[in-house]
């Protein structure tokens, strides 16, 4: 039986390359997308969320901040603007993250700081993607 | 002629400024390495990128390409110029500075300029020649995507409001230890990844369709861009600095080296010369 392999590939590392993958569900921008082995070839952009893989009975989690996904003869290539495993997640430092954006937002939306506005919805985007693929994570 | 006290002041302070070089220069060391591995471990994203944005602009096709791929005729050039914010990096700054005066001088007096300065060095060097439309110095010497964000912001949002027509960036490449060369690179209009002759229009689907996953990703392409020159400007930086301190601390050994000999010259033609009293005396009294 064909297989996927999964590279999850961020601007500052490579965070994940899996062989034997057989089945990988990802936050496209048109709504959840899963993979099978033998997909046709596709390219589609990624919406913040969780990106789940299979290997038989073993699911893996990973909190991804958008990005794009590309899919090319049983191999899936994912270009995540940030990714982190489930496990390497912390809720409480997620759930501090959330916070601390939401008030850097209302500082920014006050002053009118262009610059602080965009920052603080990146780490927002962030800590929700985060927070929700810890969540995923824990129901299995 | 200065006095054995005063000499022995000076080589103890010669020698407090050699600890401090000398540790500079081995931090500077483990960090140049940190900054390389940091160089090392961009690379599979711009690969990977590049063939996306291959394939997207092969299926696309030259007549609908989106907005920001769109060129237009250059009215407004920006520059991006990426500095340290700290000094103590030999002549790095001062060779990207002089860089960017040469290409802004180089540049046709009807096209509009606007400067994007990152780094204080930059900062203080450009401040007094040219207008600055924006300055960022809180960005890191481990610079992150999310601290570069900002800056990828804003030259994007500029180049598709229209505010420019053109952003070349100046920054200094990591080539080795030794030599870090200055750059110049356009970020906008996208110098798109050369399209294979031979390539062919595979039977992709794109979701939603192959010019708005375009749009989309060119600014994380720029973003890449600028984010890997940043890394070479880290590499650069830690380079120049330890190879400034290793020079630093040769010097200050020599300086000690030729001030202990004075101080060693001095304190033996003393000891001489009070040999000779004592003697003379001896001699003296056993004359008598």
């Amino acid at each position: 039986m064909a297989e996927l392999t999964l590279t999850v590939v961020s601007p500052e590392r490579e965070v994940l390359r899996e062989e034997g993958v057989t089945l990988v569900l990802a936050p496209s921008v048109e709504g959840q997308l899963g993979i099978l082995p033998r997909h046709a070839p596709l390219i589609t952009q990624l919406a913040p969320g969780t990106l789940e893989l299979r290997r038989g009975a073993e699911t893996q989690h990973f909190s991804i901040t958008g990005g794009f996904l590309e899919v090319m003869d049983n191999t899936v290539t994912v270009l995540a603007d940030a990714s982190e495993n489930a496990s390497e997640i912390s809720r409480e430092r997620a759930e501090a993250a959330r916070e601390a954006a939401v008030r850097d937002l209302e500082e920014a939306r006050r002053t009118h700081d262009d610059v602080m506005t965009t920052q603080a919805r990146l780490a927002l985007l962030r800590a929700l993607a985060r927070l929700r693929t810890v969540e995923r994570a824990r129901r299995g | 002629m200065a006095s054995p006290l005063e000499l022995r002041r000076r080589i103890r302070s010669v020698d407090n400024t050699r600890q401090i070089t000398r540790a500079m220069q081995l931090v500077a060391a483990s960090r140049m390495r940190r900054a390389q591995e940091a160089v090392q471990a961009a690379r599979p994203y711009a690969t990977h990128i590049s063939g996306m944005i291959e394939r997207l602009v092969l299926a696309t096709g030259n007549d609908r390409l989106p907005p920001i791929l769109q060129p237009r005729p250059i009215e407004r050039t920006a520059f991006l110029v990426l500095t340290t914010n700290r000094g103590l990096a030999g002549p790095l700054n001062t060779n990207i500075v002089r860089t960017t005066v040469n290409e802004i001088e180089g540049t046709s007096d009807a096209i509009e300029i606007s400067v994007v300065v990152v780094g204080k060095k930059g900062h203080l060097a450009l401040r007094g020649l040219y207008t600055l439309s924006a300055v960022f110095t809180e960005i890191s010497d481990q610079p992150s995507v999310i601290d570069i964000a900002p800056v990828t912001q804003l030259l994007v949002d500029g180049y598709e409001r229209g505010d420019f027509d053109e952003v070349r960036m100046i920054y200094p490449e990591f080539v080795n230890i030794l030599t870090q060369q200055p750059r110049v690179v356009r970020l906008f209009p996208v110098v798109l990844p050369e399209v294979q002759q031979d390539a062919r229009e595979a039977d992709i689907i794109f979701e939603p369709d192959p010019a708005s996953v375009l749009q989309a990703l060119i600014p994380r392409f720029v973003e890449m861009t600028v984010y890997r020159a940043m890394l070479e400007l880290a590499a650069s930086e830690q380079s120049a600095r330890m190879v400034a301190m290793r020079a630093a601390t040769e010097n200050a050994t020599e300086l000690i080296e030729g001030l202990r000999l004075a101080y060693n010259k001095l304190r033996q033609s003393r000891i001489t010369s009070e040999i000779i009293d004592i003697a003379s005396g001896a001699n003296a009294l056993a004359d008598a």
